[in-house]
């Protein structure tokens, strides 16, 4: 159903455009899937063909997990981000059940707070964290990678904004049950805002997963990079510097974005059937 | 089963004072309403109660206990709210039998995942099961108990409420306008219902409405309050029939009782209904007028419009002298009376009601003053 009935012309003209736009954003994927499964030496010719003329994808990405240890890269990725996940919604949660849901003096201040911490760049602390993590000596571990990410305002506000729609008469019903407030944010908030917690789950993961600023100031060995360093240490190598190989490279980092993606969409779709009910 | 005693609460947010020194007692299994206009603080009180809301000042006892230190869960109180506040993501089954669940289980055996596996804890949610049960199907949503809150009727949501507060039976029941959102004919068979189970459980009943037919058909007694005090607490009829205040006489009633400036009375008058020197307003039932010929009659005025209601016809007259409009009930065998026709009206002094500038009750025993002068 369309919430306006178009004629034959509009739905061609949307057809139009949204193809385009389409095309803009998925053409540099396209390219990258391409070159991945192309030799060196098809990549170099003067016209560009989507399909390879002789396929040479097994040999890239056998290069790729051969020389580079991209599966190593890839858990990291996952572990990092999976911990930086946790973390926050650890911290995240409680935060912003209190925000949204407790009487205590103050409370407008600190939201304004989470309000002005949402403003400021992470680089603008890049400096601070770095002091931090080396008084604590851990520059060069998966705890630099995610340690200053812990607090997020980004997930606080979120959470707070979503945790607020939900009536006070089911807290207090909650309370009548014999819930604490542990209780009340496990067994209540958490469930009815799966779609939020999906949200800003999409969001930290992304942002973790392809950031490349961070871990390229806090690590130094190469077993700890995460996919986006990952690729920049594997393009200083010797088989890094063709193309082929190196898109390979970064076709294996991002798919797993995508399929994380897709799941969770499906996911979204879930938890907004289970919050339409009044 | 408990007795309630609330004792001098007071409530403020911010500046405004919500409730003002409200005392009552409600009797060991009885029904009490609430009953008042929107924003008057009925459901405060009841938040009060519940242990939700800390009064400023103030002690409160149930079941001859202070229960001021009580949390919620310690003070065997359910409550049914105005929008049912049921639990959305979880199955009917799984709302019910929550408060026996965080009740009943230790914390670890509702230990996420691994309570499970507990000793104990299968026999317990057996037990639980079959209590939720039972409870559903003397409220007739047995079939239901798979379902999602959002699945189910108004009507049904709200037995699914009243399973969740019966099914631990406490001594005190409180009820939000629990049928304020139930169509006309569900809320007279709800009222019934809710009846029923009161005299099934015999529990404690606070009630709160606004809406007099419900205070006035299902209580014991009826408490009336307005902006934050209680005004009287008596039984259905007595509040219909004697009422302390002039608020509650016109809140109690339909149509509403007539009130009648004093000024706008000849003395005649006053000296027939004995007013006394405070009194403001005299005040009548419209059941209690009886239309006669001008002549006859010490008040007199024109008929506005006659409402004809099947065996009642209510009459309309505008009274002569600025005194305002009185509606009159008849029945449909008297004569007819059409607009802009004079009329008299004859009251029997023993149906005024007298009531002074506060609009509190002057009561006989003032009435001996001296009369207006
Ligand atoms: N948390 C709060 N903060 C500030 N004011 C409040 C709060 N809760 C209630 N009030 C105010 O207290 C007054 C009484 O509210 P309450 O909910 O008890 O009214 P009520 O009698 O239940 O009305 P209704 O019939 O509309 O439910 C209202 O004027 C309301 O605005
Ligand atoms: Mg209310």
């Amino acid at each position: 159903m369309t919430p306006l009935s178009l004629g034959t012309k509009g739905k061609v003209l949307r057809c139009v455009i949204l193809s385009v736009t389409a095309l803009f954003a998925l053409l540099p994927f396209m390219w990258m899937l391409s070159l991945s499964i192309k030799t060196t030496p098809e990549i170099y010719q003067a016209h560009f063909h989507i399909l390879p003329e002789s396929f040479a994808g097994f040999d890239n990405y056998r290069v790729v997990f051969a020389s580079a240890p991209m599966l190593r890269f890839l858990l990291n990725g996952v572990l990092v981000c999976a911990a930086i996940f946790m973390v926050q919604l650890l911290v995240c949660i409680p935060c912003a059940y209190a925000l949204a849901k407790l009487r205590f003096r103050g409370r407008d201040t600190l939201f304004s707070a989470v309000l002005i911490a949402l403003l400021i760049p992470p680089q603008v602390l890049s400096i601070p964290h770095f002091v931090l993590l080396y008084y604590a000596q851990l520059i060069d571990s998966y705890g630099a990678l995610i340690l200053p990410w812990i607090f997020s305002a980004f997930g606080v506000f979120l959470l707070r904004q979503f945790f607020s729609t939900i009536p006070d008469e089911l807290i207090q019903a909650a309370q009548l049950d014999g819930m604490s407030e542990a209780d009340i944010i496990w067994r209540v908030m958490i469930p009815m805002s799966a779609p939020a917690i999906a949200s800003f789950g999409i969001f930290s993961l992304v942002s973790h997963w392809n950031d490349l600023f961070w871990p390229l100031i806090v690590l130094r060995r190469a077993e700890l990079a995460t996919p986006a360093l990952g690729i920049l240490l594997f393009r200083d190598d010797e088989t890094g510097r063709q193309f082929g190989p190196l898109m390979a490279a970064t076709a294996t980092i991002v798919a797993p974005l995508i399929l994380a993606f897709l799941l969770a969409q499906r996911r979204f779709i879930d938890g907004l059937t289970i919050h339409s009910v009044k | 089963m408990a007795t309630i005693e609330i004792l001098g609460i007071e409530k403020r947010y911010g500046d405004t004072s919500v409730l003002k020194n409200v005392s009552l007692s409600v009797e060991d299994g009885e029904f009490l309403t609430l009953v008042g206009p929107s924003g008057c603080g009925k459901s405060t009180l009841l938040r009060i109660i519940a242990g939700l809301e800390a009064p400023d000042a103030g002690a409160l006892r149930i079941a001859d206990r202070d229960v001021a230190k009580d949390r919620p869960k310690q003070r065997n109180v359910a409550m049914v709210f105005q929008s049912y506040a049921l639990y959305p993501h979880l199955t009917v089954l799984d709302n019910i039998v929550m408060p026996l669940r965080m009740r009943r289980l230790t914390a670890a055996q509702r230990f996420p995942l691994l309570g499970r596996w507990m000793p104990g804890t299968r026999r317990i949610e057996r037990e639980i099961r079959a209590e939720a049960e039972q409870v559903a199907s003397i409220l007739g949503v047995e079939p239901l108990l798979a379902r999602k809150p959002g699945q189910l009727s108004g009507g049904q949501r709200q037995r699914v409420a009243l399973g969740r507060a019966m099914v631990r039976q406490p001594a005190v029941f409180l009820m939000d306008e629990p049928l304020s959102n139930l169509d006309a004919k569900l809320r007279v068979q709800m009222r019934s219902e809710i009846m029923a189970l009161h005299r099934q459980i015999g529990a404690t009943f606070v009630y709160v409405t606004h809406d007099q037919a419900e205070a006035m058909t299902m209580s014991d007694r009826v408490a009336v309050m307005m902006e934050g005090e209680l005004l009287q607490v008596a039984a259905p009829e007595q509040l219909y029939s004697d009422p302390d205040d002039l608020r509650v006489a016109e809140m109690i009633g339909s149509p509403q009782i007539n009130a009648v400036p004093v000024h706008a009375l000849n003395r005649q008058l006053c000296l027939a209904w004995q007013l006394s020197q405070d009194t403001a307003v005299a005040a009548f039932r419209p059941e209690n007028a009886i239309i006669t010929r001008p002549a006859d009659a010490m008040l007199n005025g024109t008929v506005a419009v006659s409402e004809h209601l099947g065996a009642d016809v209510f009459v309309h007259v505008r009274l002569d002298g600025d005194a305002g409009t009185i509606v009159i009930r008849t029945d449909r065998t008297s004569p007819r009376h059409t607009a802009g026709t004079a009329v008299g009206v004859s009251v029997e002094g023993r149906h005024v009601l007298r009531f002074d500038a506060k609009k509190k009750r002057c009561r006989p025993s003032q009435d001996h003053g001296a009369l207006v002068a």
